[in-house]
């Protein structure tokens, strides 16, 4: 027994070395690039986070969404109106700002979370659409219209430690990715993990085993959007203004691609996703205005020769079985 | 009473563009169950290649068939080479992938979407282009009181022929039964002996000439194109295909149609700034009550 246990860790710290590594790589990469740099790291991370929200929907669920960006923009506009009008601190946003995009996708979502395929894709870019195009028409008179709101604080804790330059906000958005991952490794390996890839593999099967289909997908929109909310607030505070151009459809599509190019469901793939997402045309900017040529044909081609991702999640059939055994001691 | 006659015309002439791309997506995606998201770009295509024909260049279509035949000939032209374009990205971008499965080939699809996008700004340029009214048939008519548009007459004229065509096509030859026979089961089709690649190929080059053709009367009717039109008529169109049942040629003539009138009440009715929140609200009520569009018939689920 002890000599198994032993190879057990021996094997765990070789399979967290490369993590390590990458943490270091990651902790010291401000101090050898310049600020530009920085920031273009900066936004890597948020398409992190946004794909990693979208990623639990159509990754772990399997259902399309096209309207992601929605959820976003309503965590950006909920810290960008509050904070501008109120007054509140934008880190007692963060957490607010997530409830709100999270209650905006179950209002939104729960009539027509029955809708397969094709006809949930087109409802989700709907929503989007039906955000993005309420932003601009600034209902209210609290939305700014096409301009915007402006304005916005950076993060503070307290008066001791305001985030407030780029360096600041790289390890700020970094943190937060680095704990949505631990968050969402222990989510994948749960009970509604399994669940979540039971319903995307045979949602039949899923239902007849006793799965709440309709619990356990309205808990990933829930969950997708609070997480894109939480981006959206340190998009907000990053830029300090938020306009309605910024969470327009292409966008979307945008993060539906991350998770596609990454593999689907796999986290490290869609860090990767996110990286070729937002680094390519950075990249590329000596090629003007051939890069977004440049960068829809790698699409193409990326897609033609790893269809199923750069990074695709192994499923193995022990999982399949335990998921079987885990529902019958359940129900029994 | 005119006003809402007039509107109604308005919204028909819309209607009848989203109709004519709707049923490029729908034709592709009966048949191969995908969304082809480059769909708008080709439509956006084809209204560049019409502007060249028509408008620069010396204008030598209208210069050599004259107003009229210039018009045809612009659209004839467009409709060939979206045609084309169309087979083309089937063979390039698509048919590579369909082994595994479909999500890869939205990807593929953005991303030729992207390409088609830019390939246009970087040929045409950035800045939005004019059809000049000198190669536009241009006349005020008044009928009872309601004025009305040549061009709107001849979009509205144009349109419903090639719809009518393509009823017929689909619904009454031989040629259109083999489409349908696919859109139900493509092995089956295929063990039938039906030629599957002589319908991929047909709908691939059908659905983006209707959808240049109409690139090419939009920019007559609007006079004026920008390159990032393609997603936004593309967007609108693909949401009449889901109004009406996606995979359904009549649900696509009757969404697109419906989309147009529905859109133009909203703006005179309740405010032009909320048109489009309108027109999606209605898309998401009817699809909680008709979870499969308008016409779109109910499918039994497989276990």
């Amino acid at each position: 027994m002890k000599l198994n246990k032993d190879t057990n860790n021996k094997n765990n710290i070789y399979k967290y070395l490369p993590i390590f590594l990458l943490i270091i790589i990651f902790l010291i990469f401000p101090f050898i690039i310049n600020a530009y740099w920085v920031d273009v790291l900066f936004f890597f991370g948020i398409y992190a986070l946004l794909g990693l929200s979208l990623n639990i929907v159509l990754g772990e669920v399997g259902l399309f969404d096209l309207g992601h960006m929605g959820f976003m923009a309503i965590g950006a506009y909920t810290t960008a109106i509050l904070n501008t009008t109120l007054g509140i601190p934008v880190i007692i946003l963060l957490p607010i700002s997530a409830i709100a995009a999270g209650a905006f996708a179950w209002l939104v979502t729960f009539p027509i979370i029955h809708l397969r395929g094709d006809y949930l894709c087109i409802v989700t870019i709907g929503m989007g659409e039906i955000v993005r195009l309420t932003l601009n028409n600034n209902p209210f008179g609290i939305t700014g219209g096409s301009n915007g709101v402006y304005g916005i604080d950076f993060p503070s804790f307290g008066s001791i430690f305001i985030v407030d330059n780029s360096t600041k906000f790289y390890y700020y958005i970094w943190l937060i990715v680095g704990l949505t991952i631990i968050g969402l490794v222990n989510l994948q390996r749960s009970r509604i993990g399994r669940a979540w890839n039971c319903i995307r593999e045979d949602e039949i099967a899923a239902e007849s085993t006793g799965i709440d289909v309709r619990y356990y997908k309205l808990l990933a929109f829930v969950l997708g959007a609070g997480l894109a909310g939480l981006a959206g607030n340190v998009y907000a505070t990053k830029l300090m203004i938020v306009s309605p151009e910024s969470f327009s459809f292409m966008e979307s599509c945008m993060l539906f691609s991350i998770v596609l190019i990454g593999g689907m469901g796999s986290i490290p793939g869609v860090l990767i996703g996110a990286a070729a997402i937002s680094l390519f045309p950075e990249i590329f900017r000596t090629f003007a205005q051939y890069r977004m040529l440049i960068f829809g044909t790698a699409m193409v081609i990326m897609m033609i020769f790893r269809p199923g991702g750069i990074w695709p999640r192994k499923r193995g059939a022990v999982e399949f079985k335990s998921l079987l055994l885990k529902t019958g001691e359940d129900n029994g | 009473m005119e006003v809402i006659l007039e509107q109604l015309l308005n919204g028909l002439t819309i209607g009848s563009f989203y109709a004519l791309i709707a049923l490029g997506y729908s034709m592709v995606y009966g048949v191969m169950k995908l969304i082809n998201f480059a769909h708008g770009d080709l439509f956006a295509l084809g209204s560049y290649l019409g502007f060249t024909l028509l408008v620069s260049g010396s204008a030598y279509a209208t210069v050599t068939f004259g107003i009229w035949g210039g018009m045809i000939a612009a659209m004839l032209i467009a409709a060939i080479g979206t045609g084309i374009a169309g087979v083309l990205i089937e063979r390039i971008a698509y048919r590579p992938i369909y082994p595994a499965g479909r999500l890869p080939a939205v990807v593929s699809a953005l991303g030729i979407s992207i390409v088609i996008q830019n390939g246009i700004m970087v040929i045409w340029g950035p800045r939005p282009q004019a059809y000049s009214s000198k190669f536009v048939p241009s006349l005020m008519l008044n009928i009872g009181g309601i004025r009305i548009t040549l061009m709107q007459i001849i979009v509205l004229i144009i349109s419903f022929i090639l719809m009518g065509l393509l009823f017929y096509i689909i619904q009454k030859t031989t040629f259109g039964a083999a489409i349908r026979a696919c859109a139900l089961d493509r092995s089956t089709a295929a063990l039938m002996g039906i030629n599957i690649e002589t319908v991929i190929f047909f709908i691939f080059a059908l659905g983006p000439a209707l959808g240049g053709m109409a690139g090419v009367m939009v920019g007559m009717y609007y006079r004026k194109i920008t390159f990032t039109m393609g997603w936004n008529y593309g967007l609108k169109a693909f949401t009449a295909t889901i109004l009406g049942g996606i995979g359904n040629i009549p649900g696509a003539m009757l969404g697109g149609l419906l989309l147009g009138i529905l859109e133009m009440l909203g703006s005179v009715y309740i405010s032009t700034a909320y048109k489009d929140v309108f027109v999606f609200i209605i898309l998401i009520l009817v699809l909680i009550f008709r979870p499969r569009g308008l016409l779109g018939e109910k499918v039994a689920e497989k276990v």
